[in-house]
């Protein structure tokens, strides 16, 4: 560890700097921010790994060993080609619900309607699309998808409306809304947009085929995934290098001080809601657009919910969302392997994500105090 | 799940010190039936499930098969459970294609069907066995639907539940609105009114699958009413046993054994059984021949029926032996005539009757037989 005293090299400019370790060629940058996301990154990767090591604790006292274990949670998410297109598909819509709860958070709001956002999404995108069928099937797709996301926006939109004017809780009134959006949609795949010659499950009435999305080329993995890579890079760029990015931070950072410098802070919240909620709503369009042709109960399965994790997991950093929702995608995609090779329960993915939660927010309390992360 | 590939190999070893034994000269005829046995290519196979394998219902009734698919010589068998009926289980398929090498996949629930058509014209080599007829010609033939006919131990059920009912009124859960629903109702009225003319059943419908508390709520509302017999027709009939026992009334089971869940009221129950399609996979490892769509009954070992419980009489359990006999000698026809719906129209006239076998016939079924008291839910 260098010490303090080393402020005579701390001077020099960064072009004439001799070897040093990496770490202090950030610190030197004398740029706060880099710090920081070192500093969240490490936060992050020792949380991942610390809950790592009590999954593997968790599957010894099962009797099982916990390297053979790692091994097949590694071939199942990225082992061969057919796991990481699993994960990427898996990752595909929790990227997107991720974004949901990454940038209200920016202005200092727990939303957790990813879910709901996600669901009417869907919904509205089926409604879009028979609305528009017979229409050439880029203008159908897309006016699906832009129907989706302002279902969405619109949802997160006024948990964001409800917060500023009326100072209801926006954590729980999302989380409640989760639950009007589900009966809501409900209510209407089962009866006034239900497809009556699906007799299995309630299904909606179907996508015209023309507007559906399709998969990358050589890939089995449809473009919805770009779209998500594409928004969050967008969204990172938009947060970081915008007076909006900037006047979002203040207001997430401290309240009273966005106040202080006239920031408007009605419009900046529900503007953050409103991108959140859309990208939740972009998320239910593309998996109804690229994978179920209609929208069922296959799309309440709880990406909206994987989101929240995913979102924390990331920091509520746009860009660090890409890697961590491939990771969770990929958990997940895992899980059948272990279910079949270790006979483990199906739940068994589901704990190390709930290990990988708890010890990413156990790891904030840690947040500061690395002095030479810091520096 | 390992000991099947070993005792494949050690059968191997047999073949080899029997072919020896050949050239000896000696033991020709025993070694016929072990060559057979030893042609077998060591396979693998990936059974998927909607939900828990112990659900004491329709899942269970398939592991129950898995096991003893997993005794057979040279197979392995791999499982998974709570695989959604989406694009997800298409993946877990592709996953056991890819990642374990499997070559024999059983898709158990229903709504695998269209993903399974899909991945059989993906993967010629590989055979998929579905637990459901729904095959069709130009369908892949590597894919094999088959399904039992469970409207016959459902007739027998109504015999039990026909002589054990005091009041004459029985109960009948059932989950969707479909035809083979219908045809186990029927037959389980059926049943019933073969050795009590007067009895009648009342019929609930519920809409879903699996949804115990509706069920608990049906199984309570027809007590109240002073049914005493039920059978539940869910994918898990473990809620509606356990409370028919807790009220203190009969019940029948349905897909596997449930004696354990009603140690007093449990009187038989319609099991099916799955484990046919380690015929599939053996004609499939040997390059023998095997259906495409194969339908059945007790002629054709695709049903059972459940130990009878406790509270069966001798007099009773030989009543219901002998239909079943009946069935397997096809001298017992489900539907004959003169037979009428529940809203008085004459289905079939006096004299006609319906070939146990007449699937055509059965998929058609939309009606409820004389004697069910409740609507199809269907008009």
């Amino acid at each position: 560890m260098p010490s303090s005293s080393d402020s005579a090299v701390d001077q020099q400019p960064l072009t004439k700097l001799p070897a040093a370790p990496w770490s202090r060629q950030l610190s030197l940058a004398s740029a706060p921010a880099y710090a920081a996301a070192l500093e969240s990154a490490c936060l992050s990767i020792g949380a991942l790994v610390v809950a790592l090591v009590l999954f593997g604790i968790f599957v010894a006292v099962g009797g099982h060993d916990p390297l053979a274990v790692y091994g097949a949670l590694y071939l199942g998410a990225f082992g061969t080609r057919f796991s990481i297109e699993g994960a990427l598909t898996q990752a595909s819509p929790i990227i997107l619900t991720a974004l949901c709860t990454a940038v209200p958070a920016r202005v200092g709001l727990l939303v957790i309607g990813g879910e709901g956002a996600l669901v009417l999404g869907g919904l509205c995108a089926v409604l879009c699309a028979t609305a528009s069928a017979g229409a050439p099937g880029w203008i159908g797709a897309l006016v699906a998808l832009l129907g989706g996301t302002c279902a969405g926006a619109a949802w997160i939109g006024a948990v964001g409306a409800l917060k500023q004017w009326r100072g209801v809780n926006e954590t729980i009134s999302s989380l409640l809304l989760n639950y009007i959006a589900i009966a809501l949609f409900n209510h209407l795949i089962s009866g006034p947009i239900r497809d009556f010659s699906q007799t299995l499950k309630a299904t909606s009435w179907p996508v015209p085929p023309a507007f559906g999305i399709g998969s990358i080329p050589g890939w089995s993995v449809h473009w919805g995934l770009v779209i998500g890579i594409g928004l969050c890079i967008v969204l990172f760029v938009v947060l970081r290098y915008t007076t909006l990015g900037f006047s979002m931070d203040i207001l997430g950072g401290n309240r009273r001080a966005a106040q202080v410098a006239g920031l408007p802070i009605g419009r900046l919240l529900i503007v953050a809601c409103l991108i959140g909620g859309g990208a939740a709503g972009l998320a239910g369009a593309i998996e109804v657009l690229a994978v179920h042709g209609a929208a069922s109960e296959s799309l309440i399965v709880g990406f909206g919910y994987t989101g929240i994790l995913v979102a924390f997991l990331a920091r509520q950093n746009p860009l660090a969302v890409i890697p961590v929702a491939l990771l969770v995608g990929g958990i997940s995609a895992s899980g059948g392997l272990l279910q079949r090779r270790f006979d483990m329960p199906d739940a068994t993915t589901q704990v190390l994500e709930g290990l990988i939660f708890i010890c990413v927010l156990a790891s904030s309390a840690f947040a500061g105090r690395i002095r030479w992360l810091a520096r | 799940m390992r000991s099947g590939e070993l005792y494949s190999s050690t059968r191997r070893d047999v073949l080899i010190r029997g072919a020896n034994l050949v050239a000896a000269g000696a033991l020709l005829g025993p070694l016929g039936s072990l060559a057979r046995a030893a042609d077998a290519k060591p396979i693998k196979v990936g059974f998927l499930y909607s939900a828990s394998r112990d659900d004491y219902g329709f899942n269970q009734s398939f592991a129950v098969a898995a096991k003893r698919i997993a005794k057979m010589p040279g197979v392995s068998v791999e499982e998974q459970e709570r695989v959604p009926e989406t694009a997800q289980c298409e993946r877990v398929m592709e996953s056991m294609i890819q990642v374990d090498g499997c070559k024999g996949i059983v898709a158990t629930s229903f709504g695998y069907w269209p993903f399974v058509l899909k991945l059989a014209a993906k993967y010629p080599d590989v055979l998929f066995i579905h637990g459901g007829a729904l095959w069709k010609d130009g369908d892949p033939k590597n894919a094999i639907g088959y399904r039992g006919y469970m409207e016959e131990p459902h007739y027998l059920c109504g015999i039990a539940a026909g002589r054990m009912t005091k009041t004459g009124k029985l109960g009948f859960i059932g989950s969707k609105p479909l035809y083979f629903i219908f045809n186990n109702c029927n037959g389980f009225v059926l049943g019933a009114r073969s050795v009590r003319p007067d009895a009648t059943c009342r019929v609930v419908i519920t809409g879903d699958w699996d949804n115990p508390v509706k069920e608990a709520q049906a199984v309570n509302a027809l007590a109240d009413q002073g049914v005493d017999v039920i059978i539940a027709d869910v994918d898990g009939p473990k809620v509606s046993i356990e409370t028919a026992e807790r009220r203190g009334i009969y019940s029948c089971g349905y897909h596997t054994d449930l004696s354990a869940l009603a140690p007093k009221g449990f009187l038989t129950g319609a099991e099916w059984n799955w484990a046919k399609a380690g015929d599939f996979i053996h004609a499939w490892q040997t390059g023998g021949k095997y259906p495409n769509l194969l339908r059945g009954g007790f002629k054709d070992g695709m049903v059972a029926i459940s130990p009878f419980g406790k509270a069966v009489p001798e007099n009773v359990r030989q009543e219901v032996l002998k239909a079943q006999q009946g069935f397997v000698d096809d001298t017992l026809k489900l539907y004959k005539g003169p037979l009428k719906d529940n809203e008085g129209k004459q289905v079939l006239a006096a004299g006609q009757t319906v070939s146990n076998t007449d699937n055509d016939y059965k998929v058609n079924v939309k009606w409820l037989v004389e004697g069910a008291i409740g609507e199809t839910g269907l008009k």
